[in-house]
């Protein structure tokens, strides 16, 4: 007798939680139908716009493309938690290019983001806001270890914060109302208050 | 001149920069997620929607098999033609869901399965077997096609055609004449937020949590759908994903929820998904635009003719009004327009930002920079030697009409003289190039209603059915709510977006502005008058003044408003692959007073990010056998991201002042797009010298095969 | 979705025998089977996770190659230091790949076996030989824009949509598989089929079969690079791509390796190119013959017929830029 549920124990915004899922349900459904965290929003249900993207295990992740009950035993954190998040590479426990990782700082960063979205009006219908911040935090986090992107020079490269550098990794984050322009700038500034 | 610019220093506490400007007051709800939008009202009993799509484009339901899905857990009911309430006759056939068996559209909700979890009607949907009798679908809009005609009106009410002396004899006179055919194909509105809605019925009165630009037009439309009084219908819709038209009008997932919860009794949410907002939400028609310019050997235009060719759906019909500005754009003693319209096996074209000014000022303004080549006449200075005194279809005079000075200052911003006289530059397998166009869009303004109250304890409350979509009316409108009451916003409440508050326009055709700073401004005017003749006491309750702007509007004088702008491109192209980027655009825009200038950058840059999208790469793909848009989802039509867009700049005359109302604003939601394609095929042209007449501006467009 | 099993087995011999379930499949990151599933292409019974059973270490083979668990993520892999290092190419090729999120999702395993982004093939109220043998192909008469000019038949023309596997196929790397029978090797190059009659049979795997790893054989000394042409500047699939990794010895091509991608159903490996470019010395003039050798049996239709100068431009430029050679400065007009 096959089972379609599981009991799954994840960690969501620093909450232990024990629930029973149906195999079929998303990260994104489980997030937002049954915890009622909706500030994790559904755009497009395939992974085409960044709408859903949440932290998991310190990674930015599309939640519209996981099943709920693959992230059992991982740590989630959603727009409705990211005020606290740190905004250095900690999270990611890998190593840049040379062995370093950058620290800028910790604790708050997603607050800082949050807060410079507003100045720089790094928004409009704000459909695509939560996505664009949790992505940001994972942008500024992968940068920090040393991850490459598509524009860098070389990819042995070490990157470097910058709006090349940001416009090409939030790409994954589409905005119809088009604050893109706005958008980078919130994220180098929100770096800047970090640093 | 208003630098929108400049580098923001915020007041945190009190949300302002600098300059005191306001910022996006609901910008906290929106990045800490406390922002509900339609979907996510949340109700303890609540049932999910998922409506069945038609998988042929015409023809005849045979039989509708639910023995699958209604025995899947969970479900409650289905809706379809075989099980469905009588819904009256109505104009809008997309509202007119499950009265009949037949097809009209690859894409038309056939049937709604309605389940107490998402899963199960999801899983339900795809259980439902529907058996068809296919006929062959008519799908491809071409200009020879044998059922075009012209329709009594294009949108809203403008005439179909116009005819000003003889342009026939004005091209055979001509010493230059342009004569070219442009295409844009459909586009896809494609907010963020897919439609969607959640209906509540409580002792035959509904409320519809909604995803919509407005609610009056909402509710009268539901109601009609319904067959029930508009008075018994609520709409609230305090946060709305972006919509850009397309959440204009209602669109069908309202009235699958109101009549699955009226049968379930319990509310029912229905939401679209991407794929199914290809054909239920209303789309940009694809167009084919011929347009003949005519002018003597130093640029001035004899002859202006711009005939189109667009479709519409066999349900409904929507004419879009693509050559209309044309009619007002540039001087010339013979002119022409017209639109002929076909009704194809499709869903209903309906608005997307700026309907008729962007498709058909692609064609205009690609055509005027044909016209500069033509005649060796650098193509800002063709546009400024055209410019008219009056409106040349109407002998009226021009409300505000400041083109050539944006068209000046943008030249000297963007060192357009310098850049476009240098020519092409190569830069490796990259050739780059610069290209201008104008922007237009109409300014005007609808009757609203609104209520200004007073309390004793020093607030103030301003109500306003007006929507905020994404626009910033909820910030630009509190902060002219307190400019007319001379507190400070803090003291201010404003309240929007629900039809149980005065009735006002909704957010479209960029008439918010001006309507809702009128009705706002005259209600704290009157009220202020009322306290002025009162003995200074107010009673706990308040004091309230409710008013409507209805005979103001009327009482308009017959001036010709329009928002101008110019539009400046800077494009790269490869010479390799064909990929063009473009790494720079600036505006300068026209538009009234603007309220609030950190909102109205936003629109700006937002509406020529759109059109830089729609240059290079937003087009539904055909498939004329299968009768569909095979490009249904955001991994196919692409929309722009942060990668195309590295740099956008903003700016807007100052001094502007419209008549439109006491606050002297237009809105600034559509002109940015406007023009923005043409600037961008100007440029492409100039780096290339290939004139690109079909978009997007395809990279297969571009090599040579 | 109809009603899905799941389960997160011991180890690699207890998946195998799960998979064995009528109906079951593997699951890495699901980034592009949940959204199948969704679409309703793929109708699991049962989902095996494969995530979580150590295949997402990397380590160093002897000799100076890399072994790559299956369960590696994208993002991982291209930001692991020996890959950078050694395998520029690889990495290049991840980080042109889908997004960030993406990339922290989608495993080695999964991107390999991913599925054609053929418009027809996501859509179930089309025909699609490969989604329902026998069904037609709607695209050969529709949408084909992006589709693939080289390897197809008449009864699918779908491209591979990975950018990851294209470099792999530059590397020569190969895939090791357990498949209850015990373990095998195969080529990435080997790896996919090409569709002939039976498109719905994508690769040379047996059902069951379960990828372990990926080995990089050890680098040489050569210069690489990935180029990636796409309608838009990020997030978007190739519309054709090319890995390219040349060993240049004094004035001749030592050794040249070619792969293309986005341009046919697999990963293509273009030999025909290679041949003559190999031990020759390099010009623009050669790299023209060299990519019209490797076209020479293209059958571009109506709407793709544009590959075939923007694959010849792309591979004449990459090419230029790698032996020092100045391209050739073409015009569009």
């Amino acid at each position: 007798m096959t089972n379609f549920h599981s009991t799954i124990d994840v960690s969501v915004n620093g909450q232990r939680r024990s629930d029973e899922v149906d195999h079929r349900s998303t990260l994104l459904d489980y997030l937002r139908e049954h915890l009622g965290l909706t500030g994790s929003k559904k755009g497009c249900d395939h992974g085409q716009c960044g709408a859903c993207t949440v932290l998991q295990d310190g990674l930015r992740i599309n939640s519209c493309l996981q099943l709920a009950v693959m992230a059992d035993g991982t740590e989630v954190i959603t727009i409705e938690g990211i005020d606290a998040e740190g905004i250095d590479a900690e999270g990611i426990h890998t190593e840049g290019i040379d062995g370093t990782v950058d620290r800028a700082g910790s604790g708050g960063g997603g607050a800082s983001l949050q807060r410079t979205f507003v100045e720089l009006d790094g928004l409009q219908c704000g459909y695509c806001t939560p996505g664009q911040i949790c992505s940001a935090v994972g942008v500024i986090r992968e940068i920090a270890a040393g991850w490459p992107s598509a524009v860098m020079e070389q990819v042995t490269d070490r990157p470097a914060l910058t709006e090349a550098e940001v416009r090409e990794r939030m790409s994954g984050n589409l905005c119809r109302c088009g604050a893109y322009v706005n958008i980078v700038p919130a994220i180098l500034r929100a770096q800047e208050l970090r640093s | 001149m208003t630098s929108l610019d400049s580098a923001l220093e915020v007041d945190a506490e009190r949300l302002t920069d600098a300059d005191g400007t306001l910022l996006r007051v609901d910008g906290p709800d929106k990045v800490t997620g406390r922002a509900v939008y339609a979907a996510e009202h949340h109700f303890a009993d609540q049932a999910y929607a998922v409506p069945v799509t038609s998988t042929i484009a015409k023809g005849m339901i045979m039989a509708i098999d639910v023995a699958d899905a209604e025995v899947v857990a969970g479900v409650l009911t289905i809706i379809s033609a075989d099980h469905a309430p009588v819904l009256p006759e109505g104009d809008d056939g997309e509202l007119r869901l499950f009265q009949s068996h037949e097809v009209a559209y690859r894409g038309q909700i056939v049937a709604a399965v309605v389940a107490t979890s998402l899963e199960a009607a999801v899983e339900a949907a795809g259980l439902v077997r529907i058996r068809y009798d296919e006929a062959p679908a008519d799908v491809l809009l071409r200009t020879d096609h044998p059922r075009l005609y012209a329709p009594e009106h294009v949108n809203p009410d403008f005439a179909t055609d116009t005819t000003v002396g003889d342009v026939e004899a004005q091209l055979a006179q001509a010493d230059v004449v342009v004569d070219a055919t442009y295409t844009t194909p459909g586009e896809h509105n494609n907010p963020m937020e897919p439609h969607a809605t959640i209906a509540v019925w409580d002792a035959g009165r509904l409320t519809l949590y909604d995803s919509v630009q407005g609610s009056q037009r909402a509710r009268r439309a539901v109601a009609a759908a319904l067959g029930i009084d508009p008075d018994d219908v609520r709409v609230v819709y305090q946060f709305v994903g972006g919509g850009f038209g397309s959440k204009g009008s209602s669109r069908p997932q309202a009235i699958v929820a109101a009549l699955a919860a009226r049968e379930v009794d319990r509310p029912v949410v229905c939401v679209v998904s991407r794929a199914q907002m290809f054909t239920m939400t209303g789309y940009r028609t694809p167009t084919i635009q011929r347009v003949q310019l005519g002018a003597t050997a130093d640029g001035r235009l004899t002859a202006t003719a711009h005939d189109v060719w667009e479709q519409t759906s066999t349900i409904a019909e929507f004419a879009e009004q693509t050559a209309v500005a044309t009619r007002h754009m540039y001087a010339a003693p013979g002119r022409r327009t017209t639109h002929r319209l076909v009704a194809l096996d499709v869903p209903t074209p309906a608005w997307m930002r700026a309907p008729g000014e962007c498709p058909g000022m692609f064609a205009l303004e690609s055509a005027m920079d044909e016209l500069a080549t033509a005649c060796a006449i650098d193509p800002v200075e063709l546009r400024i030697i055209n410019e008219p005194d009056l409106d040349p279809e109407t002998g009226t005079p021009f409300g505000d009409r400041r083109l050539v000075q944006c068209l000046r200052d943008g030249a000297r911003r963007f060192s357009w003289a310098e850049r476009r006289g240098r020519g092409p530059q190569r830069d490796g397998a990259w050739l780059s190039g610069v290209g201008v166009a104008s922007s237009v869009y109409p300014a005007r303004a609808q009757t609203s209603a609104a209520r200004a109250t007073a309390y004793p304890d020093g607030r103030w409350l301003v109500e306003i059915d007006a929507a905020d979509i994404g626009t910033g009316s909820r910030t630009a409108l509190l902060g002219y709510a307190a400019e007319c009451l001379a507190v400070s916003a803090d003291r201010v409440e404003l309240r929007i977006a629900d039809s149980a508050l005065p009735a006002a326009m909704i957010a479209g055709g960029s008439m918010g502005a001006a309507s809702w700073t009128w009705a706002i401004g005259k209600a704290c005017a009157e009220l202020q008058q009322r306290l002025d003749r009162s003995d200074g006491s107010i009673p706990a309750l308040g004091i309230a003044v409710e008013v409507s702007t209805k005979d103001e509007v009327a009482a308009l004088p017959d001036v010709s408003r329009f928002s101008f702008g110019a539009q400046f491109v800077e494009v790269r192209v490869n010479t390799d692959t064909g990929e063009t980027r473009v790494p720079h655009m600036l505006g300068v825009f026209s538009a009234g007073r603007i309220l609030n200038p950190v909102m109205a950058r936003s629109q700006l840059i937002g509406g020529m990010t759109m059109g830089l999208s729609m240059a290079l790469m937003e087009e539904a793909i055909l498939d004329v056998e299968l009768g569909y848009v095979v490009n249904h989802d955001l991994a196919q039509y692409h929309i722009a991201t942060h990668a195309d867009v590295p740099s956008i700049e903003v700016h807007v005359l100052d001094g502007g002042r419209s008549d439109l109302g006491r606050a002297g604003a237009q809105g600034v939601g559509e002109v940015g797009i406007v023009g923005a394609a043409a600037a961008v095929a100007n440029a492409v042209h100039h780096a290339t010298g290939i004139r690109v007449r079909d978009l997007p501006i395809r990279l297969d467009r571009l090599l040579p095969c | 979705m109809t009603p899905l099993g799941y389960a997160r087995p011991r180890d690699v011999a207890d998946a195998l025998d799960r998979a064995a379930a009528p109906g079951a499949m593997f699951i890495g990151g699901g980034t592009n089977l949940v959204d199948l599933m969704k679409l309703g292409v793929e109708t699991p019974a049962a989902l095996v996770d494969v995530g979580r059973l150590g295949l997402d270490r990397i380590e160093e083979l002897a000799g100076g190659g890399l072994r790559i668990g299956a369960a590696v993520r994208n993002s991982r892999l291209a930001a692991d230091a020996r890959v950078r290092q050694r395998y520029p190419v690889l990495a290049e090729a991840l980080v042109n790949g889908a997004s960030g999120q993406l990339r922290n999702m989608a495993t080695v395993g999964g991107n390999l076996l991913q599925r054609t982004r053929c418009a027809y093939f996501q859509d179930t109220s089309a025909d699609c030989n490969k989604r329902v043998p026998g069904s037609g192909c709607s695209a050969r008469a529709g949408d084909h824009r992006n589709l693939a000019i080289l390897g197809g038949s008449p009864a699918c023309i779908a491209t591979h949509p990975s950018d990851m596997a294209v470099a792999m196929v530059a590397l020569d790397a190969v895939v090791n598989v357990r498949t209850p029978a015990g373990t095998s090797r195969t080529d990435v190059r080997e790896l996919h089929r090409l569709p002939g009659s039976t498109p719905h049979i994508e690769t040379v795997l047996a059902a069951g079969s379960l990828i372990e790893s990926v080995d990089l054989p050890a680098p040489v000394e050569a210069r690489s690079t990935y180029r990636k042409v796409r309608d838009r500047a990020s997030f978007a699939f190739a519309v054709a791509s090319v890995a390219a990794i040349v060993q240049l010895d004094d004035r001749r091509v030592r050794d040249v390796r070619i792969a293309l991608g986005a341009v046919a159903p697999r990963p293509w490996r273009a030999s025909a190119a290679e041949d003559v470019i190999r031990g020759e010395s390099p010009s623009t003039a050669l790299f023209e013959s060299a990519i019209a050798a490797e076209l020479a049996d293209a059958e571009p239709l109506r709407g793709n017929a544009y590959k075939v100068p923007l694959l010849r431009n792309l591979v004449v430029r990459v090419l230029c830029e790698l032996c020092g050679v100045d391209p050739p400065v073409r015009s569009l007009a």
